[in-house]
């Protein structure tokens, strides 16, 4: 699962995205792994995470089975948190999202200090893990780099929504829907906060950036054709 | 997934949702229509929209007034106002396409969760790549293009002629054939899913010639390509080995995920006194 690596964009659109998750190892940490998990969570809270998930139930923006029609005047779009902490009860990979480098740190040096047992990775640019890590007191111990995509690149829709669809990195945030929040908020029918809350209950595991996602509607906002 | 045609009035949201881009409405039935072939069964449709559970005939008779005036009212984005999208029952081949395209499932057709391994995410306690080793995922389709098993057994094939082991836990693996051959199972071959992962190891010094070996046989290939390049760190910290390989063959690394070295064995050891 590469969910988090081929977030595309150059390093310096990686400024407001740290994406830090914690697995147990099946075999070797993943007894009593559930608490340890919810603790994780549960530790994120205070430095003001902008997403949390779980990859087995969802994120802190989730659909709703029975919507009330009242929503089309009036609707809560906020993160729910704890239902993400509550909902933790089996092997997962659970993941706090942060939109400033110093909580991120933060955060890291506190889950280092918590000594949990399970494998913690950040992923960010290589600087900012890198970074993250010497402020939390320790060496790096491994590096995945993503090389980026190549292929059939023809394929692929234009920046803009390529950077807002691959912060799901198991593709469930659609192109078509991209592009649509992107007309819709440059419609003004949507505020890009709003727009970036839809497009973030697409993401089955919790890690999409809705604080980078409503920067990149901003920007597309103000973007001439 | 199935489009329950009495329910369905239209409202074309599902059209924008869909990963693949593989819902229209029919203009002939003006309902809301899947083409089988195209869709990889991942559900964002289903699990990432709100329902409501509004009377179909209601809504038409709503939507088909305001159309006479001119009118449209406009629905919340990710909502299906009448909760017509419904899961169907999968059989083989085609639950592959599901298994490698919702990632909340394990996957039904090899037991394995999840598209790939734990890779270097959980290198602190597993020790898979170490100090002198490379770790390659090779994702195919992944974003938005999808891919067809067809397509993957290219590679899979180039690479088993340069002599690598496939990563035994991946899922790709388990639907070898021939992992000597890499040869996929001949009846998922036409299956489309969203995206699958190749998994292997290899010797750090062989990496350029893996990654040119996958830029040679990419060209024959009609979808997109994520390569993530996996090393452990010397003790400092650093990584001074691959990267600057990487570089000098041009690549820009942007992003990476980080492993933090927190991890530890804390399983009771079976069969110890």
């Amino acid at each position: 699962m590469t969910n988090t690596l081929h977030r595309y964009g150059k390093a310096e659109s990686f400024r407001d995205d740290f994406v830090v998750f914690a697995m147990p190892s099946k075999g070797k940490s993943d007894e009593g792994c559930v608490p340890k998990m919810k603790r994780f969570l549960e530790m994120a809270l205070p430095f003001a995470p902008v997403n949390l998930g779980d990859a087995l139930h969802g994120g802190a923006f989730r659909p709703t089975r029975n919507a009330n029609p009242a929503v089309h005047w009036k609707r809560d779009m906020s993160p729910d948190f704890r239902a993400v902490i509550d909902g933790v009860d089996a092997y997962t990979t659970v993941a706090a999202v942060f939109d400033r480098r110093e909580a991120a740190e933060a955060f890291m040096d506190a889950v280092k200090k918590e000594d949990l047992g399970l494998c913690i990775n950040i992923s960010t640019s290589v600087e900012g893990g890198k970074r993250c890590c010497c402020a939390a007191g320790g060496p790096r111990h491994s590096v995945g780099y993503s090389l980026g995509f190549e292929g059939a690149t023809e394929k692929l829709p234009d920046d803009k929504v390529l950077t807002l669809t691959t912060m799901c990195g198991h593709g469930m945030v659609s192109a078509g829907f991209a592009r649509k929040m992107i007309d819709w908020v440059k419609e003004n029918r949507r505020t890009p906060e709003e727009a970036a809350a839809y497009l973030a209950q697409f993401c089955s595991c919790g890690v999409y950036n809705p604080s980078r996602a409503k920067r990149v509607l901003e920007e597309a906002q103000h973007r001439p054709e | 997934m199935i489009i329950n045609q009495d329910k369905c009035v239209a409202c074309g949201n599902c059209t924008y949702v869909c990963t693949m881009g593989a819902i229209h409405i029919d203009p002939a039935t003006r309902r809301g229509t899947i083409e089988p072939d195209e869709c990889v069964e991942c559900y964002a449709c289903y699990n990432g929209m709100s329902q409501e559970h509004l009377p179909p005939g209601l809504v038409r008779a709503v939507r088909g007034f305001l159309k006479l005036l001119r009118l449209r009212f406009e629905p919340e984005p990710d909502i299906c106002p009448t909760a017509a999208l419904e899961p169907d029952e999968l059989s083989w081949p085609r639950v592959v396409r599901r298994a490698f395209s919702d990632p909340r499932v394990p996957h039904e057709s090899t037991g394995v969760q999840g598209r790939g391994t734990e890779e270097v995410k959980t290198n602190d306690v597993s020790g898979r790549i170490q100090m002198g080793d490379v770790g390659l995922t090779i994702e195919f389709g992944r974003p938005g293009v999808g891919v067809r098993f067809r397509e993957i057994q290219v590679i899979t094939k180039a690479l088993a002629a340069a002599g690598v082991d496939f990563e035994g836990k991946n899922p790709v693996t388990s639907l070898m054939t021939d992992e000597k051959t890499g040869s996929i199972r001949e009846d998922i071959l036409g299956e489309k899913v969203l995206s699958a992962i190749v998994e292997i190891k290899v010797a750090a010094h062989r990496m350029e010639e893996m990654i040119s070996l996958v830029h040679a046989a990419e060209k024959e290939l009609d979808t997109v390509i994520a390569i993530g390049v996996g090393a452990r760190c010397d003790f400092d910290g650093e990584e001074r080995t691959i990267a600057p390989i990487l570089e000098r063959n041009g690549y820009k690394l942007e992003r990476a995920k980080t492993n933090a070295g927190y991890g530890r064995i804390t399983n009771e050891l079976r069969g110890q006194a």
